[in-house]
């Protein structure tokens, strides 16, 4: 069984939401994701100052056996990206609501947080 | 409906995660590939491939007919339970499968081919058993484990019956003994020593079990793809096809060429491609940048474009590599486009490497 803390929100694509006291949100991908992957070995973010929409691919994470996109969960600016990952990757087995976060985000003026999932929903789209 | 091995409910019971493989409920890992990948480099791991197929031919005139379906010369096997690598080609020369041959007596060879391949190659093979009264049989009634790494032989003879300890103890590479239901080979598919032990499947969880408490721990089909990776060797569907002659795919070693008289499926092919120049070749690459390198990423050279046939994070150098085609005249720097960008990589020889130590 994947663990899926409380107060996060989610998407369907695997990306947990936290938000910081600032406003500003961190991403990372959920529990279900990084066993789904297996062993990772390679990430990549975007650059910082990006502006991104909603849905838009901003990060790759790679494990032994596959690439796969991380998805900005909503409209907002890259603010910076987690640099532990470049020489330890495995933080986000490890540790993937903690250590093994990806980026912080800048949500933009009025972005809509009305599909992220909270941890009951998302439990239920994993277990379909 | 997937097919099972007999080690299924095994894995099951052992937390596998388990991946459809060429129709198969096969396991990828039991965790982590990269751990089940490091102990096989540096102790014993044991893999679960009951799903290849094992074919025995039998009748007098099977060595004609493996000489003239096999790109490599099953008269240089001399010894009873040498074993041989080799090619089947079709008549453009294209690989068909690549397959294991063992030399059991004159009257008697047994082929282990791949599960991807199986009904292919038993079409093809059917087509010219007759001519030469070949009596082939299909060995599905066998498990196989392979145990592989370098405590792997130590920690296997534990468990052979009694009678084949000794000769398992000294069998020479690339060798295999009979005892009984029991066929014990020097052979793999990682780059390390080891055997690959066929059993009657009804002994197949036992004989696991029994390596386990030997201290060989089991590893899934991830592992054994990165071990064969960093070993050098091809895997049919992505290194080599029916679209690629051995020439182009670094598997011209397997073409036994002498005596010139031996008329092979796919010689006549072959020769006209050699004669008319090979235009592309196998190579290793090494990535420079960051990121991962995956089958069919394009590899930018300075005589042409090639492609990437197999690439993932090797475990053991801790970077990049991958297996290319490429023109036969292409250098050492290259890029590869990894997601539209270009990445310098390097050409290098292959294997990267060879029983736990790093060749490049």
């Amino acid at each position: 069984m994947s663990n899926i803390p409380e107060e996060l929100k989610y998407t369907e694509t695997h990306e947990w939401i936290r938000s910081n006291s600032d406003g500003t949100l961190t991403v990372g991908i959920t529990d279900h994701a990084q066993q789904a992957l297996g062993d990772l070995v390679f990430v990549e973010v975007n650059a910082a100052g990006e502006t991104l929409s909603a849905g838009d691919a901003c990060a790759v994470v790679e494990s032994v056996k596959a690439a796969s996109d991380v998805y900005c969960p909503v409209a907002a600016e890259l603010l910076e990206s987690n640099g532990a990952l470049e020489d330890a990757p495995e933080l986000i087995n490890s540790d993937p609501y903690g250590d093994g976060w990806l980026f912080k985000i800048k949500p933009a003026d009025g972005a809509d947080t009305s599909s992220l999932l909270n941890a009951g929903a998302y439990a239920d789209s994993i277990a379909e | 409906m997937p097919k099972y091995t007999p080690l299924h409910e095994t894995h099951l019971s052992q937390g596998a995660a388990m991946v459809d493989f060429a129709g198969w409920h096969m396991p990828l890992h039991y965790g982590s590939q990269l751990q089940e990948h490091i102990q096989v480099r540096t102790g014993a791991g044991m893999f679960d491939v009951s799903h290849m197929t094992v074919v025995d031919l039998e009748g007098e005139r099977t060595a004609a007919f493996l000489q003239y379906l096999l790109t490599n010369d099953v008269a240089r096997l001399k010894q009873q339970g040498k074993a041989m690598y080799s090619c089947m080609l079709n008549e453009q020369g294209g690989v068909l499968d690549d397959l294991i041959v063992y030399y059991l007596s004159d009257s008697h060879y047994r082929l282990v081919v791949n599960s991807a391949t199986r009904d292919k190659d038993l079409d093809w093979l059917g087509m010219y058993t007759e001519e030469f009264s070949v009596r082939l049989t299909e060995q599905d009634q066998l498990a196989m484990i392979a145990v592989q790494g370098p405590q792997a032989i130590a920690s296997s003879l534990s468990v052979l019956p009694e009678q084949c300890r000794v000769v398992a103890s000294d069998l020479p590479r690339f060798c295999a003994i009979q005892y009984e239901q029991w066929f014990i080979a020097r052979t793999g598919y990682t780059g390390e020593d080891g055997f690959e032990i066929m059993i009657p499947a009804k002994q197949a969880a036992d004989v696991w079990s029994a390596l386990q408490a030997a201290g060989v721990s089991p590893a899934g089909l991830g592992a054994r793809d990165t071990l064969r990776l960093e070993a050098g060797m091809s895997l049919y569907g992505n290194d080599m096809d029916e679209k690629t002659t051995p020439l182009e795919s670094g598997l011209g070693w397997t073409v036994a060429w002498e005596p010139p008289g031996r008329n092979f499926i796919g010689r006549e092919a072959l020769e006209r491609n050699r004669a008319q120049g090979v235009t592309a070749k196998q190579v290793g690459l090494l990535l420079e940048g960051r990121g991962v390198l995956r089958a069919h990423q394009k590899v930018l050279t300075e005589a042409g474009e090639g492609v990437i046939t197999s690439g993932t994070f090797s475990p053991t150098l801790q970077r990049s590599i991958a297996l290319a085609r490429v023109p036969v005249d292409s250098g050492v720097e290259c890029e590869v486009e990894i997601r539209g960008k270009p990445v310098p990589a390097k050409v290098v020889k292959y294997p990267f490497v060879r029983n736990g130590k790093s060749l490049i």
